[in-house]
């Protein structure tokens, strides 16, 4: 456990080190590459500005309205049905919104139940393997002007769906329930 | 799509809060939304601008290429129509070695600039093609490796050991990929 927070403290700056390096050997003008693409990035920053303030409103809209409240009672009977944790039901749709919403409801979790309870391990694997599909979806589509997404959707929605019942199911194998 | 969804959200929104009588709550959304935008894009201002300045030292000197030509077999059966030595190729390289390292910040100019790229192979502007739904399907599958932060909160909340979801998060993560990219390829196929 130590090891590993050791070396996810070590990610960032080996890998700056590695490539300025790198860079260094190749003799590339080192700063001045720095700051054309750092003006490239800030760019890439207003340009998806607009993006990102109407994603979070309707995102914030969306909660606040209650809908969503009101999806997640109704799938979790379901989800009961089905044999699935009815309190990682919320957790599951959520996550596919806000991460930061989905944030909120894992650490309820860890406090309702513990970290290392089935649902605090579940919840941890599901964080860890799902992606926020409409906040990547929208960003990267709109940055380029794409309005028809194909079957963009359906595979990501599907590849969540996989990793929620993966989560499940693993943790069962692993620490029983 | 992404029109529905968007439409569907604020409606949806709107519509559930009227008959809940949770407007006043909307109404706050409202505004505390574009804020709360404006100053994600100011943290994010910061952080993408230093990544993409890294990223370019890393193009530079050539070390993109390097890796590009290193995933050459993964690219070739992920991205047929992508050919060789493209930018394109590049860059996702670049964002998938990212998020490998859960360095999702780097991750997204290299992402939005193999968009960029990708958008230059498209014929129909507005229409995605096969290599932009296969990008973005493993760009959400998740790739990450070890997600640090979700280790960082079961600590704080006393875990005895953190870490031990670390192994099955790795192998969902793996499952989660693999049949995105069998789902996409099998989409790609069928139209």
């Amino acid at each position: 456990m130590r090891l590993l927070l050791v070396i996810s403290d070590f990610i960032i700056p080996v890998t700056v080190l590695f490539i300025v390096c790198f860079g260094c050997l190749k003799r590339v003008k080192l700063y001045e590459t720095f700051l054309e693409g750092a003006k490239d990035g800030l760019k890439t920053v207003v340009d998806i500005l607009p993006t990102l303030i109407g994603l979070i409103v309707a995102v914030e809209v969306f909660r606040a309205g209650g809908l969503l409240d009101i999806m997640t009672n109704l799938i979790r009977p379901l989800a009961d049905r089905c044999g699935f944790p009815a309190e990682l039901a919320p957790l599951s749709l959520i996550r596919l919104v806000s991460s930061s919403a989905a944030t909120g409801l894992l650490l309820d979790i860890f406090q309702n139940f513990g970290p290392d309870s089935f649902l605090g391990r579940v919840s941890s694997v599901m964080m860890s393997c799902t992606e926020t599909v409409f906040y990547t979806m929208s960003l990267y589509f709109l940055s380029i002007g794409i309005r028809k997404t194909r079957y963009t959707l359906p595979c990501a929605l599907v590849a969540n769906f996989v990793g929620v019942i993966a989560a499940v199911v693993l943790v069962q194998m692993a620490f029983g329930k | 799509m992404l029109d529905a969804i968007w439409g569907f959200f604020i409606i949806g929104g709107i519509l559930t809060a009227a008959a809940l009588g949770r407007m006043d709550m909307v109404t706050a959304a409202v505004l505390s939304g574009g804020k709360s935008a404006v100053e994600l894009a100011i943290t994010m201002a910061g952080v993408i601008a230093m990544w993409s300045g890294i990223l370019k030292i890393a193009e530079k000197g050539g070390m993109i290429d390097i890796l590009a030509e290193k995933l050459t077999p993964a690219m070739d059966f992920l991205f047929p129509s992508v050919p060789r030595h493209h930018k394109a190729r590049q860059y996702i390289a670049a964002n998938f070695a990212a998020n490998f390292l859960g360095l999702g910040w780097a991750a997204t100019p290299a992402g939005l600039m193999a968009m960029k790229e990708l958008q230059k192979l498209n014929r129909e502007k507005d229409r995605a093609t096969g290599a932009m739904c296969m990008f973005l399907t493993i760009n959400m599958s998740s790739l990450q490796l070890v997600t640090v932060n979700i280790l960082a909160y079961r600590t704080e909340f006393g875990s005895a050991a953190p870490a031990e979801i670390v192994g099955i998060g790795i192998a969902a993560t793996f499952m989660t990929t693999l049949v995105g990219i069998i789902v996409a390829k099998i989409m790609d196929r069928t139209g």
